[in-house]
């Protein structure tokens, strides 16, 4: 019979909290520097010329049908062989995690756009906005509060994702479970404990983003 | 830059073998547990429906690589020997298992009921009903969000590569690492997952349509 010692999970947890606040934190930026992608590229599908739907469509079927390891990889070890080298390993994994998010942004913010219904654009043109004027005032505050369920759902996966951001030694919940293994070895303990934070911290984010979806919810 | 593409076309090529032979076993494994799941979760009896909504529900929030690596390091200590590609292979298994269980369960659940009720009033019993009325219609609504959790295993059967096995991420770590041709072995890389992942969406397309009931 296995004997359980929870002790150096427990006197390591320091780690293990700093490492679930880091990968929360990255994911935050990720989706918020995603989202600004995601806006653009989304406006680009939807409102943009030709070559500039091209593009935005390239984009976003060549990112969701590549790894995020690749990315990462590509962002961290291939741009200083190229001569960039800007960014440490956090940034390159943040700058990947975002180029990742904004190809499904993308998506969820098209949907947006196309659900906001026609009579909205018709009758904000109607009362004279101009076309950056609708846009302001009419597509995206209705486009946000469509998108945000679908929004809550790309934070929990990135979040998630941020768990292969160890594969670069950046210091989030994974990788302090498999430095406190390095050390200890207790690792059917550590992946108890480092699963259960991963599953209440995506509980505990769904609970919240469903409250705020209820607040925002547009009365129909 | 053609010689060196072709001096690492071996190690690569054998990556891209392992990553499908990872992905189709995942796929195979993971649809195969997911449908289980699924019925489960659909027409279980109360315990066994919990039973797979707590599977769901554990293993869709818990990060793929947490899993990989929770099993390859963790059934050693409990005594079961397992090579990194079975480890592997099992933890991204379980965790398809668990999105295919949703997907069966969308599935069936946007059949109407009517369709249902219709079946029993003409007579048929639960199992003619599943076999001749709700399934064959369900397939068309589940091979979409199948497809879509079958690229996403192809993506994360990358993960594989950090318990050491050399997938066709790992390989092209490691002719970038001996070429230092970042740009181009990345960029091959990529394009051959996008080709698989590419092809699998097509041929959903093509099944769809022969599934499709108008």
């Amino acid at each position: 019979m296995y004997q359980f010692n929870w002790r150096p999970v427990f006197d390591n947890f320091g780690l293990l909290a700093k490492g679930l606040a880091l990968g929360l934190g990255i994911a935050l930026l990720a989706l918020a520097i995603g989202s600004a992608i995601g806006l653009a590229a989304a406006f680009c599908r939807t409102h943009g010329s030709r070559p500039l739907r091209l593009l935005a469509t390239s984009y976003v079927e060549a990112v969701r049908n590549i790894p995020l390891l690749l990315i990462i990889y590509f962002v961290y070890f291939g741009l200083p062989l190229l001569g960039l080298s800007l960014l440490d390993n956090i940034w390159s994994f943040i700058a990947a995690l975002a180029l990742y998010a904004g190809a499904y942004l993308t998506e969820v913010f098209r949907a947006g756009i196309e659900a906001v219904g026609k009579g909205q654009i018709e009758a904000a043109r109607a009362i004279g906005l101009t076309r950056l004027q609708v846009v302001r005032h009419v597509t995206l505050p209705l486009m946000f509060r469509i998108s945000l369920p679908s929004l809550g759902n790309t934070f929990i996966s990135l979040f998630k994702d941020t768990s292969v951001a160890s594969a670069i030694a950046v210091p989030e919940l994974t990788y302090g479970a498999i430095r406190i293994n390095v050390n200890t070895w207790r690792v059917i303990e550590v992946y108890l404990v480092v699963g259960l934070m991963y599953l209440s911290a995506c509980y505990a984010i769904s609970g919240v983003l469903r409250t705020v979806e209820r607040r925002l919810r547009i009365a129909t | 830059m053609m010689d060196l593409v072709l001096a690492s076309a071996p190690l690569i090529g054998r990556g891209l073998l392992i990553t499908l032979a990872v992905s189709a076993s995942v796929l195979v494994l993971g649809t195969a547990l997911g449908l289980i799941g699924g019925l489960c979760l659909l027409y279980g009896t109360r315990p066994l429906q919990w039973a797979a909504r707590i599977y769901v529900d554990v293993l869709r929030g818990v990060p793929q690589l947490v899993l990989i690596f929770a099993i390859f390091y963790g059934f050693p200590v409990l005594g079961l020997q397992m090579s990194a590609i079975a480890a592997g292979i099992l933890a991204l298994a379980l965790f398809c298992a668990a999105h295919v269980s949703e997907v069966v369960r969308g599935a069936v659940g946007s059949i109407p009921r009517g369709q249902s009720d219709a079946a029993r009033a003409i007579g048929l019993t639960f199992r003619q009903r599943l076999r001749h009325v709700i399934l064959p219609q369900a397939v068309g609504r589940f091979l979409p969000a199948w497809v879509n959790t079958a690229v996403e295993i192809v993506k994360s059967s990358s993960l594989v590569s950090l318990v050491s096995v050399v997938d066709l991420t790992m390989a092209t770590q490691q002719v970038v690492g001996r070429t230092r041709e970042a740009l181009l072995f990345y960029a091959v890389a990529a394009i051959l997952y996008f080709v698989v992942n590419f092809a699998l969406s097509l041929a959903s397309r093509n099944l769809e349509r022969r599934f499709s009931h108008a």
